[in-house]
């Protein structure tokens, strides 16, 4: 005899803020489409507890220059588009990303240290090449980080940017060019869900409107600290929904990074057998710990290879559909 | 759900005879309550009340093993939805599926691949965990057959998956001498499958396509003798699946529901249109007991292993890292010679940054309670006498032709203590960050070797 089961449900108390990126030409800006993240009224994917009214997006991590030290499967993926970031983002939006997020280089190709000249270059080239809304993070030195973000912040004013990325140590200079220039931004913290939270609250008092923070509470990759990341994530995502306003920001993660770097992606080479197929295997390493730090709640992702990005994909699709 | 000690009072016989060492039937309800007590202390606790008194403490999600020649996967027993809230207990098994329809070479050559596995990782060896065997054949002499097959292969424990409650017979019994877990019984026959693993004392799968239903058969199942079950909720999809399986877990432990108080097996590739490897990821930090995988191949596997590995680590204790002198990319006696802490992320991200910039390095880490760079300096874990000992004792010294010692950034403040403790030492002061270890070793140290 079957059983009437009650499901409990959750009655949270609060919701994540949606973040706007990028702008149209009816805003002031340039891109096709914009990309909402946030919003969510409910724990990941629990449909039944809750609105959630935008997917997670997938973001492709593209550089002003090739980079020296990447993986060569990367390499291979994108072949000759990495020799220049308008190509790469093209590539990048063909492959079915959401949002370009463009990572500044200390050093142009030639070895010279890279110039807020150079910078807009690229940044406006870029914007030229692709419909899709821009993310721009600067190399993560302070000094070159506010060299650089600054003019592009003032090129790209109206596009409504995520700028990046700010740190507790340095995040003022980008904060107050993103708020003259009408752009978001990311606050970076290591980990931790009071610095990440603390950081936001400072970067409110310069007098950012919450709505266009995102957070990046940090992860490690499959192997190097995922659970530390996925835990602090879990945690922020939970004092949202039961009302810490400080905490309601979408959250962004960089899992292409920091899986490409582990050298069980990186490296074909002098590793164990029992890894198994290099290329399979560092797929999965990408694809595993982005699915996962998706459950946790994360709002956007930045990737790094295409085929990862459509496994990825076709996952956030089934989660979105009501269940 | 635990009682409270006047709810366990008033199972009590309410007479104050002392026998049980305490001066008043509410004084041992409280030592009960507070678990400092066992039940049997009391000579006249009436039978009923015993039952209600081992329902209520008994865990929320039962506990259920497969073993085989004494290896066992034990699932269940969880006490939180997030891991941070307490610790993840149970890792949920993985299990290759082995069809009935392989044939015998075939089946020896995939169980035999699979059941040698075995793959380091921070120095765990990890594998699979057992076979599932399925009755694809339909045919009872066939089913029986393999799993004599995967038997002769491997030890460690079997799944067997069975249509019929005569094709399970069969199967059981060439399994006999092991605890396999039966799947599934259902709706139409699970008077026989139930009989069947009473018989064989083996735990039994259940499955129905709603909760409703599901959790009318298990409580039919239990009354029919087996208590040791599993849930099959055929939820199959990456949506269908989490919420499926999140509803399971909450009914359990908010609501102490024992219909569904049961761990779940999962099959991510039963699905149309399914990534196996990606949700097998969502079921290993979403709830599954035992996950059954069509595939064998290390590199999924390694990668699902290492998240069931980060998933279940206890949070409260995180993994350290042996302390100790470690070679990265084949170090010479010119090479450089680092610190840092054993907290293990902080070792991976220095170890991940060192190696990735094709320097050869000594990195020297230091026993600081596995905690990270400054969180061990702030707890005086992370002095300059501890840094010095492990110089000393770690014999880095002998291994290089030079005197510089790389201190991490956050730190900087130690390198005048510790040019006293290391005399003729000269402490350089490192980056702050991981990321920027790189490329301080190539201007910092680059400049220094006069080389590359
Ligand atoms: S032995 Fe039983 S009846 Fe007697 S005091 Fe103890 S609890 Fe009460």
């Amino acid at each position: 005899m079957p059983i009437t089961v009650e499901i409990p449900k959750e009655k949270w108390a609060g919701k994540v803020r949606e973040v706007v990126l990028g702008a149209t030409a009816a805003d002031g800006g340039t891109r096709a489409k914009t990309v909402v993240v946030g919003g969510e009224a409910t724990l990941p994917f629990l449909h039944f507890d809750g609105a959630i009214p935008h997917p997670p997006a997938l973001a492709i991590e593209v550089r002003d220059r090739r980079p020296d030290d990447w993986s060569p499967l990367v390499y291979e993926a994108w072949g000759e588009a990495m020799n220049d970031p308008a190509e790469w983002a093209k590539a990048a939006e063909k492959a079915g990303a959401d949002l370009i997020v463009l990572t500044l280089s200390l050093t142009t190709a030639d070895r010279k240290p890279n110039t807020p000249e150079n910078a807009k270059a690229v940044v406006r080239k870029v914007l030229n090449a692709t419909g899709l809304p821009l993310a721009v993070f600067g190399p993560g030195q302070a000094e070159k980080d506010n060299e650089l973000i600054v003019p592009v912040a003032e090129e790209a004013k109206g596009e409504k940017l995520l700028l990046g990325v700010c740190e507790d140590k340095n995040y003022r200079t980008i904060v107050a060019t993103a708020m003259a220039n009408g752009h978001n931004v990311s606050s970076k913290t290591p980990m931790d869900v009071n610095l990440a939270k603390q950081l936001v609250i400072l970067i409110h008092d310069m007098g950012m409107p919450l709505d266009r923070i995102i957070m990046d509470p940090t992860t490690g990759a499959l192997a190097y600290g995922i659970e530390y990341g996925y835990s602090v994530m879990e945690r922020l995502r939970l004092a949202a929904l039961q009302g810490d306003s400080m905490t309601q920001q979408p959250m962004i993660v960089t899992p292409g990074e920091e899986t490409w770097k582990a050298k069980e992606s990186k490296v074909g080479e002098g590793v164990p057998e029992t890894w198994g197929d290099w290329k399979r295997r560092a797929i999965n390493w990408e694809t595993l710990t982005a699915a996962s730090l998706i459950h946790a709640g994360a709002d956007a992702v930045v990737l790094r290879h295409p085929e990862t990005l459509a496994r990825v994909k076709a996952m956030v699709n089934g989660l979105m559909s009501a269940n | 759900m635990a009682l409270t000690g006047l709810q366990i009072y008033k199972l009590l016989p309410q007479t104050n005879c002392k026998e049980c060492g305490h001066p008043t039937c509410l004084a041992f309800a409280m030592k009960l309550a507070a678990k400092q007590a066992e039940l049997a202390l009391c000579p006249y606790v009436t039978e009923s009340a015993k039952a209600q008194l081992d329902a209520a403490s008994a865990p929320p999600i039962r506990l259920v093993a497969v073993s085989c020649n004494g290896s066992k996967v034990e699932a269940g027993n969880e006490t939180v939805l997030f891991r941070h809230e307490k610790t993840f207990y149970h890792k949920p098994g993985l299990f290759i599926r082995v069809e009935d329809t392989l044939g015998a070479e075939g089946i020896k050559t995939k169980v035999s691949e699979a059941d040698s596995y075995l793959v380091d990782y921070v120095g765990i060896k990890l594998g699979v965990d057992g076979f599932a065997v399925e009755a694809v054949s339909g045919d009872g002499a066939k089913f029986a057959e393999a799993v004599g097959a995967v038997r002769a292969a491997s030890k460690k424990p079997l799944i067997l998956i069975a249509p019929t409650p005569e094709v399970m017979a069969e199967g059981v019994k060439a399994a006999s001498g092991t605890q396999p877990l039966l799947c599934a019984a259902d709706e139409s026959n699970w008077q026989k499958m139930a009989e069947i693993a009473k018989s064989a004392k083996a735990p039994l799968a259940v499955k129905a396509e709603s909760l409703d239903k599901l959790a009318g058969l298990t409580e039919e199942i239990k009354k029919a003798g087996v208590e040791d079950i599993v849930l099959d909720p055929l939820a199959y999809g990456y949506g269908d699946s989490l919420k499926t399986l999140t509803q399971i877990r909450r009914l359990a432990l908010k609501k102490n529901f024992r219909a569904l108080g049961y761990p779940i097996i999962a099959f991510p590739s039963n699905g149309a249109g399914v990534d196996e490897t990606v949700l097998a990821a969502q079921h290993i930090a979403k709830y599954a007991g035992f996950i059954v995988l069509n595939t064998f191949d290390p590199a999924t596997l390694y990668p699902l292993l290492v998240l069931r590995q980060n998933i279940y680590t206890d949070p409260q204790k995180p993994i350290q890292v042996q302390p100790g002198l470690y070679e990265i990319n084949s170090p010479t006696a010119d090479s450089p010679l680092m610190v840092t802490t054993n907290f293990s992320i902080t070792y991976f991200a220095v170890n991940n940054e060192v190696e990735g910039s094709g320097w050869p390095a000594w990195l020297l880490v230091a026993d600081a309670e596995g905690m990270s760079v400054l969180t061990a300096w702030a707890a005086g874990k992370f002095d300059a006498d501890r840094i010095a000992k492990a110089v000393k004792s770690t014999g880095a010294e002998g291994k290089i032709n030079h005197k510089r010692l790389i201190l991490p950034g956050q730190v900087a403040v130690l390198s005048g203590e510790l040019e006293e403790s290391l005399a003729g030492w000269e402490i350089m002061v490192g980056p702050k960050e991981a990321v920027d270890i790189p490329n301080y070793l190539k201007v910092m140290w680059g400049e220094k070797a006069g080389s590359r």
